[in-house]
């Protein structure tokens, strides 16, 4: 069984619709990037998987509604949304005595062991501490709870490089392993893309794009094209074509990566790429139908009903 | 897919044990633990109270005396009555400094109590745990309720026998018979009667004022002070202008000056009133009583559904 399933999740904030009929389904053992612009409706779509906000449609975490049980979700569940929302007066020995109280997963032991690796003091304040040492203690806190979900927004926003890369290795050897589950969303593609095992894309609170790893290694070939060969790399329909150095670069769907391979350097496409890729065409196709996107949007909301 | 109760016991990770729950008790405690760690005023505020009450007794006490030859003061002594007056009213003002204290703390925490944690965006990392709204609400409840009336009571009794300890001090150096500050042990009733009237006026009879707040802090966004206290204000002035009563102002003078039969409350902040500890009855079947408690239900229960869609803003 999925651990999330989404059917037609729908959330308005007065006029202006945040998630327009959102579909999806994440299985265990799996670390799905939602990755999107500012806006595209990520933040909304996470919040309201761990029940911090209501939405229409069906929505299900680990069989619960969030919305409604959201007491005991998040005894499976973890969030951390983006770095800054530890409580500034909070001492560091006194975030490990606090969820180790109300929490039923927390094994203190781990966090201990998490926290020695840095330079953290226990008699720290939040306030005391740099961002990054911040964000190390919210994921000792979080890696010490043998939760089946972890749910991240952002989760390294507005932190130095070095952190980053950490952040993201600590999740990777320390807490992920195949009974767990990861589900993040950021707009800095770059530093998650290696660790991703599926990739959702959200454009103006729809789903443009759903993949895993694999489906894009097999039917996505980002070719560099010679120019002498641009035109019959066209022919072959590209979805996507831009300029690169002294080469066109061209994406494709479906096409045999053998075929291609006349046609210049054969890589699987950066999801970056992929993402402006794909999100262009849909914009290309409700542009000049913007009225069109507005009718379809009104027969959904009509349908809704 | 269904949330049966029984769907949730097949999440835990192969071999653990199936319910992993805390208490609720225990939950309770960790969160009312957290409120004292954040907001240090709650022991603060009384013992700074408490600190200065002493200081200012002890030159109280060293004036009183300094004009008096030794061994004049003694129990049973003509003019005891008078200066006994002198010797234990500090007690009585350290109670009330003490008590007004809490009471502040109590107003003001109770107004940020639910608003804080949005503002700094906290509530995301608190609302990330497998804390219920309800449980967050009730132990944010407890500290003016409960916690408060308490620390007041452990505080002033502390604060009590330092007085008395130190004023004893004061009247051996200078000759007297201490005995004047221990007997009758006039200390002990007191603490009863302010225990009474912790208990029941702080905690019970002003729940409906902090449930109140609570309410407030936790539905506005901003300046929760002055929607405490401004629309409350603005229906009595309307109300005096379209009606030509004061309803309204009357209840809420009640509800701060007077605990249901008016005798518990007395200038002095505690009653010394001996009516009112053979009185209780009358107090816990008075209908303000109830109805307060009623009110502080609905507010408490209207915090609840604020603070289940909060975030921060």
């Amino acid at each position: 069984m999925a651990l999330i399933e989404a059917r037609g999740v729908r959330k308005a904030f007065g006029q202006s619709l945040a998630l327009d009929g959102i579909d999806l389904s994440v299985d265990e053992g799996r670390i799905v990037g939602l990755i999107g612009p500012n806006g595209a409706g990520k933040t909304t779509a996470l919040q309201a998987m761990v029940g911090l906000t209501p939405c229409q449609g069906t929505l299900r975490v680990l069989g619960l509604d969030p919305w409604k049980e959201r007491g005991r979700l998040m005894r499976d569940v973890c969030f951390i949304a983006d770095v800054a929302v530890l409580p500034r007066w909070l001492r560091v020995w006194q975030a490990i005595e606090f969820v180790a109280g109300v929490h039923p997963r927390f094994d203190r032991c781990k966090a201990e062991a998490f926290l020695t690796r840095t330079t953290i003091r226990r008699t720290s304040k939040v306030q005391e501490l740099s961002k990054g040492m911040v964000t190390q203690l919210h994921l000792a806190l979080v890696m010490a709870i043998d939760t089946r979900l972890l749910v991240l927004d952002e989760p390294t926003l507005g932190l130095d490089i070095l952190y980053r890369k950490q952040f993201y290795d600590s999740l990777l050897n320390d807490y992920f392993d195949r009974s767990r589950t990861i589900l993040l969303a950021t707009h800095q593609v770059e530093e998650v893309e290696h660790i991703l095992t599926d990739v959702i894309f959200l454009d103006r609170g729809r789903i443009a794009f759903g993949r895993s790893v694999e489906e894009i290694e097999l039917n996505y070939a980002e070719v560099a094209v010679r120019p002498e060969q641009a035109a019959t790399a066209r022919a072959l329909k590209p979805i996507d074509e831009r300029e690169g150095i002294g080469r066109r670069l061209m994406i494709f769907k479906d096409v045999d990566r053998r075929q291609l391979a006349a046609l210049g350097e054969v890589r699987t496409p950066g999801i970056a790429d992929l993402f402006v890729a794909i999100v262009r065409r849909r914009t290309a196709a409700t542009d000049g139908g913007e009225f069109q996107h507005q009718e379809s949007q009104a027969r959904e909301q009509g349908a809704a009903r | 897919m269904s949330s049966t109760p029984n769907a949730a016991s097949g999440f835990t990770l192969d071999g653990a044990p199936a319910a992993a729950l805390v208490m609720p008790w225990r939950q309770f405690y960790w969160l009312v633990q957290r409120e004292l760690w954040e907001n240090r005023s709650i022991f603060m505020a009384p013992l700074t109270a408490g600190l200065a009450a002493v200081l200012g007794s002890l030159v109280s006490w060293a004036r009183l005396v300094a004009g008096i030859p030794a061994g004049v003061l003694k129990p049973g002594a003509s003019d005891a009555g008078a200066v006994n007056g002198l010797i234990q009213q500090p007690f009585y003002l350290a109670s009330l400094l003490i008590m007004l204290s809490t009471l502040l703390v109590a107003v003001f925490y109770s107004m940020s109590a639910l608003h804080g944690d949005r503002r700094d965006r906290s509530i995301l990392f608190w609302k990330s745990l497998p804390v219920s709204d309800l449980m967050t609400v009730l132990s944010k409840a407890s500290v003016p309720i409960v916690v408060l009336p308490l620390v007041t009571f452990a505080v002033t009794v502390a604060t009590h026998w330092v007085m008395l300890l130190a004023g004893s001090g004061i009247l051996l150096v200078s000759g007297q018979d201490a005995a004047l500050l221990w007997s009758p042990f006039f200390l002990f009733s007191s603490w009863l009667m302010l225990l009474y009237h912790l208990v029941l006026v702080h905690g019970l009879w002003y729940a409906p004022i902090f449930g109140w707040l609570l309410l407030i802090s936790a539905w506005a966004k901003r300046v929760p002070i002055l929607w405490a206290f401004l629309p409350p204000l603005a229906i009595g002035i309307m109300e005096k202008i379209a009606l030509n009563t004061k309803h309204l102002g009357a209840m809420i003078a009640n509800r701060i000056g007077g605990a249901g039969d008016g005798s518990t409350f007395t200038a002095g902040g505690i009653s010394m009133d001996p009516l009112t500890m053979l009185t209780p009855i009358h107090f816990l079947t008075s209908r303000g009583l109830w109805i307060g408690l009623a009110f502080t239900a609905l507010c408490l229960a209207g915090a609840v559904a604020c603070r289940r869609s909060a975030g921060p803003m």
